[in-house]
């Protein structure tokens, strides 16, 4: 990529949060500054790159808003002034608390729940539709238009710009979501080789790490930065060298970066100090429990399942339930993980690889080997991952080795 | 609503169709998606370089070629006809599909509704 197209990248989310949040309209902002880009184009190459080139594109845009104003006002003159001030500089803090503010705007209980972190996503982390429809695989002509309602609406609605200290413990929760599902999607891709994706797991930390200065009160936001540090601490240890995948339990503790390990657990503490708890946080612990386990060799697990079942309390999502149903068959056995486990509703598990994987590791650890071969096979017809895949196999073909050779030994006597 | 799943492979995805591992694969994906009721049917396809024959009316005549209709670097290499709720379904087992990991393509088409029809 062209080392112009990368600032502008770096620099969309920034530029259009100040444009928005001066002009309350996200539609015309994002055309203003479409605009601007479109000169520097033309313009860099022969008059050179501006020594500021984020003030110079900022300039721009709001010219092109001012301009675009005017000839609204000349239609109707009841039209609000835009506000548009050209005295700011684009540089230091500023930028970073703007970003945050639309973060909070898109948060908003009138915007549709589905389009609000696609919307965060692309007006704050500066995402284009197709990546963010890829990442959250859905068609991306349906995420247009996804989008395009949510601006609209922000606009049309006049949905207010000025959120209000008393309206960000209610919208946090939106926010520390969106920025969970932006992590998330660069996660995923660590097997997808793709460099981009990186760079949008280390965005959606920086967000985070502004979530808690702008929300110290609010122990969620530490929950969701320690939740990420903790994984993103072991990014690099989930794949081989040879790209296979490795699951927790056999990674290796000395590829861990141990700095972000500390940090995490420093934050986490801070958050448990606040003493109000929440999935994110119990999120958190369960990581810290995991990791800690892995380093020292001695492993607490029923202060694991201690934290699965508060969790389960606060947020009974699928895979929440899955994995207490693995933790619980460490202290109380497999038999009572898979028990747990038959529990759920078949109509939601039916493709949901996870699932599959944690019973055919349970129906192996209770030697029914051809239940197991056939819940791993299952895993492996529903995983998206290939290397995911490769080691879901290997395990059925491990299973099938030991059916076989026990069976062998059957017909021997 | 129906949609078929069609799976394009390039040269280098058909020569690895021996490859026990990515058989296995397959066949773990196959079962999947007919165990579920979503796939309602399909076949993987032999590689058309070499099997492909064409057939079309050129003024009236009939012209039979050797070769598939479209050379290109990828080809058909097989499809599925299934029936999900909504596209984002669709999506979901196209995600699943084994090819996509040998650089194939899948793509997404709803199927022709009889209603549709005129």
């Amino acid at each position: 990529m062209h080392p112009a197209e990368l600032a502008a990248r770096a620099s969309y989310g920034r530029l259009l949060s100040i444009l928005a949040v001066r002009t309350r309209d996200l539609v015309g902002a994002e055309d203003a500054l479409a605009e601007s880009f479109l000169a520097a184009v033309t313009q860099w190459p022969s008059d050179g790159v501006p020594q500021n080139p984020e003030a110079w594109l900022l300039t721009a845009a709001r010219r092109r808003l001012v301009d675009a104003s005017r000839r609204r006002r000349a239609r109707d003159e009841k039209h609000a002034l835009l506000q548009v001030s050209a005295d700011e500089t684009a540089d230091g803090d500023f930028f970073g608390d703007e970003r945050l503010r639309l973060l909070f705007v898109c948060a908003h209980p009138a915007i549709d729940a589905a389009a609000r972190t696609p919307l965060m996503l692309q007006t704050v982390l500066g995402l284009d539709a197709a990546r963010i429809a890829s990442a959250l695989r859905v068609a991306p002509k349906t995420m247009g238009q996804r989008l395009w309602r949510a601006k609209t609406k922000i606009r049309d609605a006049g949905i207010s710009f000025d959120v209000t200290a008393d309206e960000l413990p209610e919208r946090s929760f939106a926010v520390l979501e969106a920025i969970y599902a932006a992590y998330g999607s660069g996660w995923e891709d660590v097997a997808g080789r793709a460099a981009a994706s990186r760079g949008l797991t280390e965005e959606a930390i920086w967000l985070a790490r502004l979530t808690v200065r702008l929300l110290p009160e609010e122990p969620e936001a530490r929950g969701l930065l320690a939740l990420m540090l903790f994984a993103e601490a072991r990014a690099n240890a989930r794949r081989a060298e040879d790209g296979a995948y490795v699951p927790l339990t056999e990674q290796d503790p000395s590829r861990w970066d141990a700095q972000r390990i500390s940090e995490a657990e420093a934050i986490l503490k801070e958050a448990a100090r606040m003493g109000r708890v929440g999935p994110l946080q119990l999120e958190a612990a369960i990581q810290s429990a995991h990791l800690d386990a892995r380093r020292s060799g001695a492993r607490d697990e029923y202060a694991v399942v201690l934290l699965y079942e508060a969790l389960v309390q606060l947020a009974p999502t699928l895979g929440v339930r899955v994995a207490h149903a693995v933790a619980l068959s460490k202290t109380d056995g497999p038999a009572n993980g898979l028990d747990l486990l038959d529990t759920l509703d078949p109509a939601q598990i039916n493709d949901y690889q996870p699932f599959w994987s944690a019973r055919a590791h349970l129906l192996e650890q209770l030697g029914r080997l051809d239940g197991a071969r056939d819940a791993y096979d299952r895993a492996a017809g529903l995983a998206e991952e290939d290397g995911v895949r490769r080691w879901l196999l290997a395990k059925k073909r491990a299973v099938e080795g030991i059916a076989g050779a026990s069976d062998a030994s059957r017909g021997a006597v | 609503m129906r949609y078929a799943l069609l799976v394009y492979e390039t040269q280098a995805g058909v020569n690895e169709r021996d490859d026990p591992e990515y058989q296995a694969a397959y066949k773990a994906y196959i079962k999947a998606i007919y165990e579920q009721g979503v796939a309602i049917g399909g076949s993987g396809l032999q590689d058309a370089g070499t099997t492909a024959t064409t057939f079309r009316l050129v003024g009236g005549e009939r012209q039979i070629q050797d070769g598939p209709f479209a050379d290109t670097k990828e080809q058909l290499a097989g499809f599925f006809l299934i029936d999900v709720p909504d596209l984002d379904k669709a999506l979901e087992w196209a995600a699943r599909c084994p090819s996509t990991a040998k650089g194939g393509i899948v793509e997404v088409r709803p199927a022709l509704e009889y209603s549709n029809r005129t």
